[in-house]
């Protein structure tokens, strides 16, 4: 009984995790059809990043409160900058040409990205361990509960809500609606498709770092995160559909709790069960568990 | 005499939407059949029923004595019942020469490993190949990549592909859609005289009636899902519903269904 | 007279002879390079179909670790009944997936794939008796029972890979010849089509999956052999990114590309690694970029170019 609550617990923290993750990356990919293997190196930045810049404002002795701030300003900002250079400098170049160019481009980014991680940060690892002391725990009968990932989870629901209520009561959430449904057809209603693509591509890569940010207290910050984020994303977004954001949650509800079982009840399971899951869905919905793909007509 | 297509009691739904229904016709051999009706009437069904890619819900369809009726489409085209497209399906990166090759090996191997292994330009691929770009008056633009084509030449290419693999039936979905009035009967002249050269049974789908009436043995009207008019253009297109519900002909036409 | 073919042919032979004048490093670059590159011409194989594997990881790892398994267990030590059985191994697995990927295409298709891939990683990460992380070492091996060391080693290792990348290279070529080869361009520009002319399209694709399936078995099983050592890391993501970009290096159409674009992208690595350890990857991702955009046609494309200006002078 302890463990299946342990289970769901650890299942929905870690799908929480994987959501603020996949969400840039399903959004990315729902609006201008990119699989951008960039992400993990936006996570790794927004890592590194809050490592950095959190760590210092809590050496500085600096209320607890404002390092939460600290830590999605400095998202914001880093997201923001990758984001306008990646798309407006790289990715404009490569429009309109084969699908997996447009990958290998953003995979060479990502290679790129990397060393400049390295360079900036070096090979050393970044503990951030303020943000968990300062959100204490919470005791549920005998388990122990980190008040930082009840955080983690609560900025995960609010993070689909708002992006459920953007996409439906927005202007630019319905403009995005007609733009994922097809390009042209945006284009000729007279939406300003290349702006709504670059808009889309920083608040996608803003999530990205986001999630980093957050993640950051949790891990071991150092060189590799990116690497492994960016296949585990993927797996979160294919399961669930790509550029669906209900997928994503699914996508990641379903990956998370797999995970957190195969960690209670047979470890060595662990990586195997994320993407035997993944490839599992894949089988029956090749398109993921959320999209419908239009068929070609002659 | 068996003719060399029969269907009987054909019909296909939907749901509850009834694309087709009540269509009972036999085909003699080296007949040239048009085949007109609004969009949506169920011409479109009727073929795709016909090469396999829809299975009737109702009905039989035969092939000289065999009931082919829910056969997968490959193998109906084995069986030698092939079809055209009313936007052309070339294959844009290669030459008019190539695309005939690739159309004529795949005519010509039933998918066994061996043949699949075979040389692509054998003598035989390359005669078949020549010989049907030769029929359709195509071998000047032999060099020339399909997807620089004038539309004419692709439509042509386009049905070309799918004589060589030498069929006994073919379908032709509206050969004549996007070529140029001052074109259009250039090419079908090409196209007829290339067929019944080639001895072949044809249904072609049209919707410029002077096209179906100078080259149509006979004619089949759809509507709403049936045939409402079926006999030799002459008479078929004279047919008060024919000329109500699809060609329009009679100026005073008011009723609608 | 210089056809393809020959030209190939004296190519291999010209590295087969200078090797043993050439440097250690080199010899042993070159070595992996071409085991490399087979895994590239499979990839080709399937590019040209208008598919692109983000998975071909998982057959190399399978070709890599039966090897490794097989001389650790089994004490098996013939380097070609090793070779042999890797390459066997991931073209049978090759088979069985095949069923189900070759009913995928673009992305979907490259995701099923790097699923696969990763599932072989996550059961090799964990497994202690399959070396777990660390992986194992690859036994010294012997040829036909000639069992060489050090530099003999080297040499013995660098003409079997010369050897089978030139067999793999001439059998590709003219499998590009065939009905199944050729096909392969309708079969990206317009598979529809071809299925309305009677072709089995996923049953052209599986056959398509087996070659480099096997293809990137075999690479696998030599890379064993000639690093000496198997990791999970053989079966990562990156691992199948890398082979993918050396395809686009290389231009993805023709067989040579394969092996050159290999040889040029490890000796690139190797560079970079030695003079700006820690910027190696940062310099592959900007020719890697450069490339795509400058080279749209990768690096085969130069070498059309000047074939073509040397054609016309003559």
């Amino acid at each position: 009984m302890l463990t299946a609550f342990a289970i769901l617990t650890d299942g929905l923290v870690y799908a929480a995790y994987l959501f603020v993750v996949a969400i840039g990356l399903t959004l990315i990919f729902g609006v201008m059809k990119i699989l951008n293997v960039t992400h993990g190196s936006f996570y790794a930045f927004g890592a590194f990043g809050a490592a950095s810049a959190v760590g210092i404002y809590f050496e500085k002795g600096w209320p607890v409160a404002g390092g939460f701030l600290i830590m999605v300003l400095v998202a914001m900002g880093i997201g923001l900058v990758l984001g306008l250079i990646i798309e407006r400098g790289l990715l404009r170049l490569v429009c309109g040409r084969d699908e997996v160019i447009v990958v290998l481009v953003t995979f060479a980014a990502s290679l790129i990205l990397e060393d400049m991680i390295l360079l900036i940060w070096g090979t050393q690892s970044y503990p951030l361990y303020q943000p968990l002391a300062a959100a204490g725990n919470f005791e549920v009968g005998s388990l122990v509960l980190s008040g930082y990932d009840m955080g983690l989870i609560a900025l995960a629901v609010a993070l689909a809500i708002a992006a459920h209520w953007a996409l439906r009561y927005t202007r630019y959430g319905r403009l995005l609606t007609v733009v994922i449904f097809d390009h042209e057809t945006a284009a000729a209603f007279g939406i300003n498709v290349s702006v709504v693509f670059t808009v889309t591509f920083i608040i996608g890569a803003m999530l990205g770092v986001l999630g980093g940010a957050v993640m950051a207290p949790k891990i071991s910050v150092t060189l590799g995160i990116g690497v492994e984020v960016t296949v585990l994303a993927f797996a979160v977004v294919a399961t669930g559909g790509m550029g669906s954001i209900e997928g994503a949650l699914v996508g990641a509800l379903i990956v998370g709790l797999c995970r957190a079982a195969a960690v209670h009840l047979a470890p060595q399971l662990e990586l195997f069960v994320i993407y035997a899951v993944m490839a599992l869905v894949l089988v029956f919905r090749p398109h993921g568990l959320f999209t419908q793909v239009a068929p070609r007509k002659i | 005499m068996t003719a060399i297509l029969s269907v009987h009691d054909l019909e296909k739904t939907f749901g509850s939407i009834v694309a087709a229904r009540d269509i009972t016709l036999d085909v003699p051999a080296e007949q040239t059949v048009g085949i007109i009706g609004a969009n949506g009437a169920g011409k479109t069904t009727f073929i795709n029923m016909i090469t396999g890619h829809l299975r009737p819900s109702k009905g039989t369809i035969r092939l000289e004595d065999r009931d082919i009726t829910g056969w997968p489409s490959r193998a109906i085209t084995r069986l030698g019942i092939s079809r055209s497209f009313q936007v052309a399906q070339i294959f844009p990166s290669l030459t008019v020469f190539e695309n005939m090759c690739a159309a004529a090996a795949a005519g010509g191997s039933d998918g066994a490993l061996k043949r699949v292994l075979a040389p692509l330009r054998s003598s035989a691929t390359i005669g078949h190949a020549d010989a049907a770009l030769e029929l359709f008056r195509i071998s000047p633009y032999r060099h020339v990549r399909a997807s620089t084509l004038p539309q004419g030449v692709r439509k042509l290419l386009d049905i070309a592909m799918a004589v060589v693999g030498s069929p006994r039936i073919l379908l032709l979905d509206e050969p004549t859609s996007g070529i140029s009035v001052e074109e259009k009967f250039g090419v079908m002249d090409v196209v007829m005289s290339a067929l019944k050269s080639r001895k072949l049974t044809v249904l072609f789908v049209e919707h410029d009636m002077e096209i179906v009436a100078r080259f149509a043995d006979r004619v089949l009207a759809f509507y709403d899902g049936t045939v409402i008019a079926d006999g030799a253009p002459a008479v078929a297109l004279a047919d008060p519903r024919v000329q109500t519900l699809i060609s329009g002909t009679k100026p005073e036409s008011a009723s609608h269904a | 007279m210089w056809s393809r073919t020959n030209l190939g042919a004296l190519a291999f032979i010209a590295a087969a002879a200078a090797a043993p004048a050439l440097p250690a490093w080199l010899v042993s670059l070159a070595t992996i390079a071409f085991a490399n590159g087979l895994v590239v011409l499979g990839l080709v194989v399937l590019w040209r179909a208008g598919l692109v594997p983000f998975g071909q990881a998982l057959f190399y790892a399978i070709g890599a670790y039966a090897v490794a398994l097989l001389s650790r267990h089994a004490g098996w030590e013939d380097v070609f009944l090793l070779v042999a059985i890797g390459a066997a191994a991931a073209g049978i697995v090759a088979f069985l997936v095949g069923f189900l990927l070759a009913r995928y295409r673009d992305i979907f298709f490259a995701m099923l794939s790097l699923a696969m891939s990763m599932i072989l990683y996550g059961v090799l990460v964990k497994t202690q008796t399959l070396g777990s992380t660390d992986g194992f070492h690859v036994e010294a091996a012997s040829f036909l029972g000639y069992a060489p060391h050090g530099q003999a080693l080297n040499l013995m290792l660098f003409w079997l890979v010369l050897a089978v990348s030139a067999i793999a290279a001439l059998l590709i070529s003219l499998y590009f010849r065939t009905v199944a080869g050729a096909l392969a361009v309708p079969v990206r520009d317009n598979e529809i089509r071809l299925e309305f002319l009677g072709i089995s399209v996923n049953r052209l694709i599986h056959l398509k999956l087996v070659i480099a399936g096997t293809l990137a078995g075999l690479g696998g099983a030599l890379a064993a052999l000639a690093v000496g050592h198997v990791d999970p890391n053989m079966a990562y993501w990156t691992t199948s990114g890398g082979f993918v970009f050396v395809t686009i290096l290389a231009g993805a159409g023709s067989v040579a590309a394969a092996f050159v674009g290999s040889f040029l992208f490890e000796l690139a690595r190797s560079i970079a690694v030695d003079l700006v350890p820690g910027l190696w990857q940062l310099i592959l991702g900007s020719v890697l970029l450069l490339t795509i955009l400058f080279l749209p046609e990768g690096l085969g494309s130069v070498f059309h170019r000047v074939r073509r200006s040397a054609e016309k002078a003559s």
